[in-house]
């Protein structure tokens, strides 16, 4: 039997997650150049808030098909709530610091969010299931599709349709290229760049959100340690597609989905490889292909050559 | 401004200094007598208390706690109370090896019931060696920790005196694995996926070499990276092998998910694993469908054995918020085998403790033998369990249940 194109399909999914979070950390750093430590977890909290919708709020026995449009709500408000509150306390007082301050803060607040839900969210301290969908895998030719999944595979593309329609028509999408390209300019120009700010933040949790939603359904448990792996994924992801870029951060999720997928199960057939393939070294070789694509392309897949920035 | 900043700097550092010397002579009191003429003994216990397997490691420190309470209720040494000192090493070797540290520190421990994890154990073995500090644990399975790291090329050297474990080794439970899936099962394809641990590894190794033998073949092998979800690139491999069963050397946390997204890919086939995956939450996380996979375990089941409906009954008693888990029975074990040394250097030195207690203990444990929760507790020249029993269980209407107990033998 043929895998590979089961295995396309299991490396598009993988990198759509890593794309849904990659967008907050290439917004972020678009517009304040600081890489946003703290991602992976606004990621994780939405998962958590969609969980907590799940159990706390909906009576028990709600359908799925009801539940999860309620779930998302919840997901992107507590995603977009913790992301807004850290740029409000923790980034806004640093903006004018060395770029260092800032980004030790990120990593300082990943720490904090992590144990804060370890520490008060009921039975946290260990991996939490999940509600899943109900209904049976669908099979297309040979490629398996899981009721999970198909949340990652129309919310992925609905989400960067809206946001590139958000970026390029909209007043405060063109207010945001504006402040990406001079903060000072765009600020004598009459754009409210606190404001821009802060709608750069919560636009990148409210996808971190999606995608930890995502995250449950497709694998069944949370836990607190979620986001910390993958975004640190998701970071790579931002700067193998070009790191600022909004269509590069989708690229490089999934071109670092793919490579995952395909060193895991390829690389050990490899004659001469046997002991470098299987997943436990797919990281390496998603490694070696980002340093790759920066010796070859050091602004990434689809960034710019921009002097004087990261 | 300046200055003020100063004064508010000492400040801080004096309070913090009190603090922590505040702590300090709390933690000295465990070492003299108290008033009352008694003298505490202090059992270390060093497990997984939080993070993903903290539903095996609360379960090893709450069985501990019973045996403390148990003893000091019967008075079973005299003149002797017996408290815990429990550890949380989150499963991380580094983590461990400063518990190991904390330990040695504190002169009123005699004996250390853990760790839970094999490569844990690995980190702390030598801490404990060095203060001739006993050590048993009641879940590691790696034969390494005991025979050397040489123990299947024919020779077997102890490398630590201070350890003990009550738990069997892979080298049995790989290859009752094999013996149960090839003649009782009657599978014959098997894929081998690791998780590239102490552990996990070396049950994979002795699983594949047994089945080998017998006459099956190996389709397939995958080492997972245990800091992901995603296995489904796996999982598609394992479809496409035409496997007709998985084994799978690791832990629950990863096995859970694996097992899910084995079935999902649309394999059909039971997941077989270690005593690392039997725990109740590997049924949570691999959900219905894990329904027929197997796990092999150390020792028999604890609800069966007569000798253990007492410990059972006293663990529902003692109204512990958390399972015993699988090892609950190794751990209250583990616990009164340092409660019968202590006991023994006591009675050997006129009811006290004498000055080289810990050397002392370490030496009894070695000709410890009564009947425990799991049976005879007593342990061979490499501090291993002389009791060699295994069970087969499998999911079943989401609980575990025992299908098959036997003794490895060959």
């Amino acid at each position: 039997m043929n895998e590979l194109p089961q295995q396309l399909v299991n490396g598009l999914l993988l990198g759509s997650m890593y794309g849904l979070v990659a967008i907050g950390y290439t917004m972020v750093y678009g517009i304040v150049q600081l890489i946003n430590f703290a991602h992976g977890e606004i990621f994780m909290t939405g998962a958590f808030g969609a969980l907590t919708v799940y159990l706390y709020i909906m009576p028990n026995g709600t359908t799925m098909w009801l539940a999860l449009p309620l779930m998302l709500v919840g997901a992107v408000l507590v995603s977009v709530t913790v992301a807004v509150g850290a740029e409000r306390f923790a980034y806004r007082p640093l903006r004018s610091a060395p770029r260092l301050a800032p980004l030790i803060t990120a990593i300082g607040l990943s720490l904090a969010l992590q144990q804060a839900v370890w520490a008060w969210y009921p039975k946290a301290t260990s991996s939490i299931v999940f509600p899943n969908i109900p209904g049976g895998p669908f099979e297309i030719g040979s490629v398996t599709i899981q009721t999970g999944d198909i949340f990652l595979f129309t919310a992925a593309p609905i989400s960067m349709a809206i946001l590139a329609y958000f970026v390029m028509k909209t007043r405060t999408g063109r207010g945001m290229q504006a402040t990406a390209q001079d903060p000072d300019t765009a600020k004598l120009m009459g754009i409210n760049t606190d404001q821009i700010i802060v709608v750069a933040f919560a636009l990148g949790a409210a996808f971190a959100a999606v995608g930890g939603l995502a995250y449950g359904l497709k694998y069944g448990e949370i836990n607190f340690r979620m986001g910390f792996i993958l975004g640190l994924k998701a970071f790579t992801a931002a700067v193998l597609g070009g790191i600022g870029n909004i269509y590069g951060a989708m690229i490089g999720g999934l071109a670092l989905g793919l490579a995952e997928t395909m060193a895991t199960a390829y690389i050990a057939d490899v004659p001469g490889m046997s002991q470098l393939g299987g997943q436990s070294w797919a990281n390496v070789w998603a490694f070696v292909l980002l340093i790759l694509v920066l010796l070859f392309r050091p602004q990434g897949l689809l960034g710019e050559r921009v002097a004087d920035r990261a | 401004m300046r200055q003020r900043s100063l004064i508010a700097l000492t400040a801080t550092l004096a309070a913090g200094a009190l603090t922590l010397s505040a702590c300090g002579s709390r933690d000295d009191k465990g070492d003299s007598d108290s008033g009352s003429g008694g003298t505490t003994v202090t059992i270390g216990v060093d497990a997984p208390l939080t993070g993903d397997l903290s539903a095996l490691g609360l379960g090893i420190k709450n069985s501990v706690d019973l045996a403390a309470k148990q003893a000091n209720e019967k008075k079973y040494v005299d003149g002797i109370t017996f408290k815990i000192e429990a550890l949380d090493d989150q499963a991380q070797p580094s983590s461990g090896q400063q518990n190991a540290t904390k330990l040695v520190a504190d002169k009123a421990v005699l004996g250390v019931v853990g760790p839970l994890n094999s490569s844990v154990a690995e980190s702390m073995q030598k801490v404990f060696d060095d203060a001739k500090l006993v050590e048993v644990s009641p879940a590691n399975t790696n034969p390494a920790l005991t025979q050397g790291t040489d123990w299947n090329g024919g020779t077997k050297t102890r490398p630590y005196k201070s350890y003990f474990r009550t738990a069997t080794t892979d080298a049995i439970q790989g290859p009752f694995a094999a013996q149960y899936v090839f003649n009782d099962s009657k599978k014959k394809k098997v894929f081998v996926i690791d998780d590239k641990k102490t552990y996990g590894a070396g049950l994979a190794a002795t699983f594949t070499e047994e089945f080998k033998k017998l006459g099956g073949s190996v389709v397939g092998t995958q080492h997972i990276d245990p800091e992901t979800k995603d296995f489904s690139a796996i999982a598609t491999q394992v479809k496409s092998s035409g496997a007709d069963v998985v084994y799978y050397g690791g832990e629950y946390p990863q096995a859970g998910p694996l097992s899910k997204q084995i079935k999902a890919a649309g394999a059909k086939i039971p997941v077989v694993g270690g005593d690392g995956i039997y725990s109740a939450d590997f049924i949570k996380l691999a959900g219905a469908s894990a329904t027929g996979d197997l796990a092999t375990s150390v020792g028999a089941p604890v609800e069966e054995l007569p000798s253990a409906k007492e410990f059972v009954a006293n663990y529902k008693a003692a109204g512990y918020k958390e399972a015993y888990e699988a090892y609950g029975g190794y751990s209250y074990d583990s616990a009164w085998a340092i409660i019968e040394a202590v006991k023994k250097v006591v009675e050997d030195n006129d009811g006290k403790l004498p000055d080289d207690a810990r050397a002392k203990v370490t030496e009894a444990m070695q000709n410890v033998s009564f009947e425990g929760v799991t049976g005879k507790v007593s342990f061979d020249e490499y501090g291993d369990a002389t009791n060699k029993q295994l069970t087969v269980y499998a999911v079943e209407n989401g609980a575990w249940s025992p299908v098959k107990s036997g003794t490895y033998t060959g």
